[in-house]
C-alpha cells in the first residue's frame, strides 16, 4: 500500500481536517505537559473506576461526536441547499451521510444516554458504584476506542460509503472497495463490547444494589427505564456482534453470507441488522422518556401520574421493539400477509407510547409548573415527539410505506422522534443534572436561547422535509435537478439546520460561560429534586456516593422527607468504614491493544490484528491473576468529607 | 463490600461474597447474551443451509463415527466437570484439580477431533468460501469450537490460581463461573448435534 492510498488525499476539506486535527492533538500535549497535568490525567481519569467520572467521560465523548456528525450534516445541508450544486462529490457526499448515521445513533446517541445512567442510576437507587466498576470502565473504553477507530477513517484510509445501515451487496468488497468499510465493521465491533457489558453491568447493578427499602416498584422512573434499556441491549446486541462478524468474514475471509456468489443472502444482512436495528430505537428512547418522566415530575411538583403504567407500558414497548423489524423493508416483498403482520405489530407500539404521552400530560395537570430549561426541553419533547409518532404511524401501513419508502418523508420521520426524544433528553438531561456533575447550573437565560433557537430550526429544517419526501425526493441522493422543483423547500430546510448548528455553539458557549460566572451550589439540592441523587448533602456527591446508605419508604423518598420536614442530617456515630473498589489502568491498556487489532483487520494486516488480540488477551489474563480487594475509606475520612460537626 | 457476613453453614463457598454472588448472576446473564448470539447463528446457518451453489451438500459430507466421538467427548467432560465441583463443594482441592485436568483433556479431544473433521470437510472441497451453505456451517460450529479453545485457556488460568491460594470464596467462584461456561457449551452442542448433524445427514439421505 503506497501512502497515498494510506492517507486520504486530494480534497481541501480533508487537509483542513488533518490541520486541524493535529494542531488540537498538539495544543493537547503541550497543555498537558506545560501544566503537568500527567499525572492527574492518568490518576483522575484514565485509570478511574467511579461511575460519576466514568459518565462524565461518556458525556464528554459524545458532545465531541455530536460536534463530528453535526458538521457532517452541515456540509449535507451545504450541498443540498441549491439544485445541482458541486460543493461536495457524489462518493464524499456518500462518506458523509454515512459517517453522519452511524457516529449520531452509536457515538453520541447512546454514549450520551449511557453517560447520564452512568452518573445518574447508582446515585438514585442509594448505591456507592455500579456492580462492577472494573468492568465500567472496560465499557467506556472500549465505547471510545471504537469511536475513534471509526472516526479517524476519513483521513486515513477513506470512510465507509455504503449507509450507516450498510446493506449488502453494496457494502461488498466488489461495490465497497477499501478499507472504508471495514472501519465500520470494527469500530462498531468493539464499541459494542462495551455496551454488552454496560447492560449486564447496569442489569445487576439495579437489581441487586438498591438501599434497603427499595422495592423494584419504588425505583425512579429514569432507574426504571434504564432497567428495561439494559435488558434490551443484552439481547439485541449480540445480534449485531454476529452480524458484524458474517460481514467482516465475508469481506476478508470470503465467506458467503451476504454476497451475491456463492448463494449468499443478502437480504439476510438487511434482516439481522434490524434485528438489533429496531431494539436499538428503543434503547436510545427509553431512557430518554425516562429523563422526561423525572423532568415533568419535579417541575410539575408531582408524583409521576400513571407510575405502574408507565413501567407495564416501557416492557411492553421492549417487548414489541423485537416484533416489527420488518418495517424497515416492507418493499423487500416478502408478501401482504408478513407485511400485515409488521404492519399491525408496529402500530401496536404506538399505544403503550400514546399511554406515556398522556401520562405526562396528566402529571402536568394541575401541579405547580415551573418552567426551566429542562422542563422547556420536554415540553417541546412532548409537542414534537408527537408529530414524529404520527408520521411513524403513516410509514406503518406497509401498502402506503410503498409510496414513502426510503423518501425523505422517512428521513423527517426519524429526525422527529431521535431529535425531539433522544437529543432532547440528552440537553434536558445534562443541563438538569449539571449540578450534580459540576456543582453549579448552565445558565438558565442562554439555555432558554438555545432552546427556542434550535426548536424552532429543527422544524424549520426538518418539516420541510416531510413535504419533499411526499413529492418523491429521494433519501442519499447527493444532488437533485433544478425542475424537480425541490430547491426552495431544501434552502428553508438548510437554514433550519444551520439555525440548529448555531444553538449548539451557544449551547458550548454556556458551558465556558457558566463555568466562569455561574453561582457554586450550596446544597446537593439545586431543583428541589424528589430522588435520591439530590440527597447527597454536597452539590457534588463524593466518590463514594452517600456516606451513610439511606433507607427508603416509598416513592420520592427524598420529596417525602422535605415536605415532612424529616431529612436525616448525618451524624458522626452513624459513619461506618466505607469499602471501595481501586482505581485500575488495565481497562485503558486493553482498550488501546484492540485499537492495534482493530486497525489491523481494518487494513487487512493480519499479522497486526493478531499481535493487537495477543495483547487484549494478555491484559484478560493479567486481570484474572490480580487479587484486588479494594479498599477502605477510614471513618476519621468520611468524617473529613462530609464536614461534620462533632 | 460487607465482609464480616454471618452465613448457613450450608451455603457453599462460591456464594459466600458478596463479589461471587454479583458475578456468577452476571454470568447467568452473560449467558443470556450468549444464548442470543447463537440463537443469531443458529437462523443464519438455516436459513442458509440448502444454498450450496456448486459445492458439495453439508449431509453429504457429514461422517456420524467422528460426530459421535465428539459428542461423547464433550457430554463426558460435561459431567466430569460436574464432578469437579463436587469435589469442590467438599472442599477438595486435589479432586476438584484431577477432575478438572480430565475435562480438559476431553475437552482438547473433542478439539482435536474437530479439527480434523473440519480438515477432511476441506480436502473434499467444502471450506468457508465454497457456498453459503458452508460459510454457515463453518462459522457456527466453529464460534462453538472457539468457545471451548477459551473455555480450556480459561479453565487453566484458574486452575493454576486454585492450586497458588487454594480454595477461597474468590476462586472457588471463579471455579464454579467456568463450570457454568462449560456446561453451557455442551448444550449448545447439543443443539449443533441436532440441528446441524442429524438434519443434515436425514435431509440428505432421507
Amino acid at each position: 500500500m503506497k501512502w497515498d492510498e494510506f492517507f486520504v488525499t486530494g480534497d481541501p476539506l480533508i487537509y483542513g481536517a488533518d490541520v486541524s486535527i493535529v494542531l488540537t492533538m498538539v495544543g493537547i500535549l503541550f497543555y498537558l505537559t506545560k501544566f503537568k497535568k500527567w499525572k492527574w490525567l492518568w490518576d483522575e481519569w484514565l485509570t478511574t473506576v467511579d461511575h460519576k467520572k466514568l459518565g462524565i467521560m461518556y458525556i464528554v465523548s459524545a458532545v465531541l461526536m455530536m460536534f463530528r456528525g453535526g458538521v457532517d450534516a452541515l456540509l449535507m445541508r451545504a450541498q443540498l441547499a441549491v439544485p445541482e450544486a458541486n460543493f461536495l462529490d457524489s462518493q464524499h457526499y456518500n462518506e458523509i451521510f454515512t459517517t453522519h448515521g452511524t457516529i449520531m445513533i452509536i457515538f453520541m446517541a447512546m454514549p450520551f444516554l449511557i453517560g447520564l445512567i452512568n452518573v445518574v442510576v447508582p446515585l438514585q437507587i442509594g448505591a456507592r458504584d455500579v456492580a462492577y466498576p472494573y468492568l465500567n470502565a472496560v465499557s467506556f473504553w472500549t465505547f471510545f476506542i471504537g469511536a475513534m477507530l471509526f472516526n479517524i477513517s476519513f483521513v486515513i484510509g477513506g470512510s465507509p460509503s455504503a449507509g450507516w445501515t450498510s446493506y449488502m451487496p453494496l457494502a461488498s468488497n466488489e461495490l465497497s472497495p477499501g478499507p472504508g468499510q471495514n472501519y465500520y465493521l470494527l469500530g462498531l465491533q468493539i464499541a459494542g463490547i462495551g455496551t454488552l457489558l454496560t447492560g449486564i453491568n447496569f442489569l445487576v447493578t439495579i437489581l441487586k444494589m438498591r438501599a434497603p427499602g427499595m422495592t423494584l416498584f419504588r425505583m425512579p422512573m429514569f432507574t426504571w427505564s434504564s432497567l428495561v434499556t439494559m435488558v434490551i441491549i443484552i439481547f439485541a446486541f449480540p445480534i449485531l456482534t454476529v452480524a458484524l462478524v458474517l460481514m467482516t468474514f465475508d469481506r476478508l475471509f470470503g465467506s458467503h453470507f451476504f454476497t451475491l456468489q456463492g448463494e449468499g443472502m443478502d437480504m439476510l444482512w438487511a434482516n439481522l441488522f434490524w434485528l438489533w436495528g429496531h431494539p436499538e430505537v428503543y434503547i436510545v428512547i427509553l431512557p430518554a422518556f425516562g429523563m422526561f418522566s423525572e423532568i415533568i415530575s419535579t417541575f410539575s411538583k408531582k408524583t409521576l401520574f400513571g407510575y405502574k403504567a408507565m413501567i407495564w407500558s416501557m416492557l411492553l414497548i421492549a417487548g414489541y421493539s423485537f416484533l416489527v423489524w420488518v418495517h424497515h423493508f416492507f418493499t423487500m416483498g416478502s408478501g401482504a400477509v408478513v407485511n400485515s403482520v409488521f404492519s399491525i405489530t408496529t402500530m401496536a407500539i404506538g399505544i403503550p407510547t400514546g399511554v406515556k404521552i398522556f401520562n405526562w400530560l396528566f402529571t402536568m395537570y394541575r401541579g405547580r409548573i415551573e418552567f426551566t430549561t429542562p422542563m422547556l426541553w420536554s415540553l417541546g419533547f412532548i409537542v414534537n415527539f408527537v408529530v414524529g409518532g404520527v408520521t411513524g404511524v403513516m410509514l406503518a401501513m406497509a401498502a402506503a410505506d410503498y409510496q414513502y419508502h426510503n423518501t425523505y418523508f422517512l428521513v423527517s420521520h426519524f429526525h422527529y422522534v431521535l431529535i425531539a426524544g433522544t437529543v432532547f433528553a440528552c440537553f434536558a438531561g445534562l443541563i438538569f443534572w449539571y449540578p450534580k456533575m459540576f456543582g453549579y447550573k448552565l445558565n438558565e437565560r442562554i439555555g432558554k436561547w438555545v432552546f427556542w433557537i434550535f426548536t424552532i430550526g429543527f422544524n424549520v429544517c426538518f418539516m420541510p422535509q416531510y413535504f419533499l419526501g411526499l413529492d418523491g425526493m429521494p433519501r442519499r441522493v447527493y444532488t437533485y435537478s433544478e425542475e424537480s422543483g425541490w430547491g426552495p423547500l431544501n434552502m428553508v430546510s438548510t437554514i433550519g439546520g444551520f439555525m440548529m448548528g448555531i444553538a449548539f455553539v451557544i449551547l458550548v458557549y454556556n458551558i465556558y460561560y457558566s463555568f466562569r460566572f455561574a453561582k457554586r451550589e450550596t446544597t446537593g439540592d439545586a431543583w428541589n429534586g424528589r430522588t435520591l441523587e439530590w440527597s447527597t448533602p454536597s452539590p457534588m456527591p463524593p466518590f463514594y456516593n452517600f456516606a451513610k446508605i439511606p433507607e427508603v419508604t416509598g416513592l420520592d423518598h427524598f420529596w417525602k422527607q422535605k415536605q415532612a420536614g424529616k431529612v436525616e442530617k448525618l451524624k458522626a456515630e452513624d459513619i461506618k468504614k466505607i469499602h471501595m473498589p481501586s482505581n485500575s489502568g488495565v481497562p485503558f491498556i486493553m482498550a488501546s491493544f484492540f485499537f492495534v487489532a482493530g486497525f489491523g483487520m481494518v487494513f487487512d494486516w493480519m499479522w497486526m490484528g493478531i499481535a493487537g488480540m495477543i495483547g487484549v488477551f494478555g491484559t484478560l489474563i493479567y486481570r484474572s491473576f490480580e487479587y484486588d480487594d479494594g479498599y477502605y475509606v477510614s471513618v476519621e475520612e468520611v468524617i473529613e468529607t462530609e464536614k461534620i460537626s462533632k | 463490600m460487607a465482609h464480616t457476613e454471618t452465613h448457613d453453614p450450608n451455603t457453599p463457598l462460591e456464594y459466600r461474597s458478596e463479589i461471587g454472588r454479583l458475578n456468577i448472576l452476571g454470568f447467568w446473564i452473560f449467558l443470556g447474551a450468549e444464548i442470543a448470539l447463537f440463537a443469531t447463528l443458529f437462523a443464519t446457518y438455516m436459513v442458509l443451509t440448502h444454498r450450496i451453489a456448486d459445492g458439495p451438500a453439508l449431509g453429504e459430507l457429514f461422517e456420524v463415527k467422528s460426530l459421535l466421538i465428539q459428542t461423547f467427548l464433550l457430554l463426558t467432560s460435561s459431567f466430569t466437570c460436574g464432578l469437579a465441583v463436587h469435589e469442590m463443594r467438599r472442599q477438595n482441592v486435589k479432586g476438584l484439580i484431577t477432575w478438572m485436568a480430565i475435562t480438559l483433556g476431553l475437552g482438547l479431544g473433542f478439539l482435536y477431533f474437530e479439527i480434523q473433521e473440519f480438515l477432511h470437510f476441506i480436502h473434499e472441497g467444502a471450506n468457508i468460501g465454497t457456498s453459503a451453505a458452508w460459510s454457515g456451517f463453518f462459522v457456527l460450529v466453529g464460534t462453538h469450537g472457539a468457545h471451548v479453545t477459551f473455555g480450556i485457556f480459561w479453565v487453566t488460568m484458574v486452575l493454576i490460581q486454585v492450586a497458588k491460594r487454594g480454595l477461597t470464596p474468590a476462586t472457588s467462584a471463579k471455579v464454579f463461573i467456568t463450570s457454568l461456561y462449560w456446561h453451557f457449551l455442551d448444550v449448545v452442542w447439543i443443539f449443533i448435534f441436532t440441528a446441524v448433524y442429524l438434519m443434515g445427514m436425514v435431509m440428505h439421505h432421507g
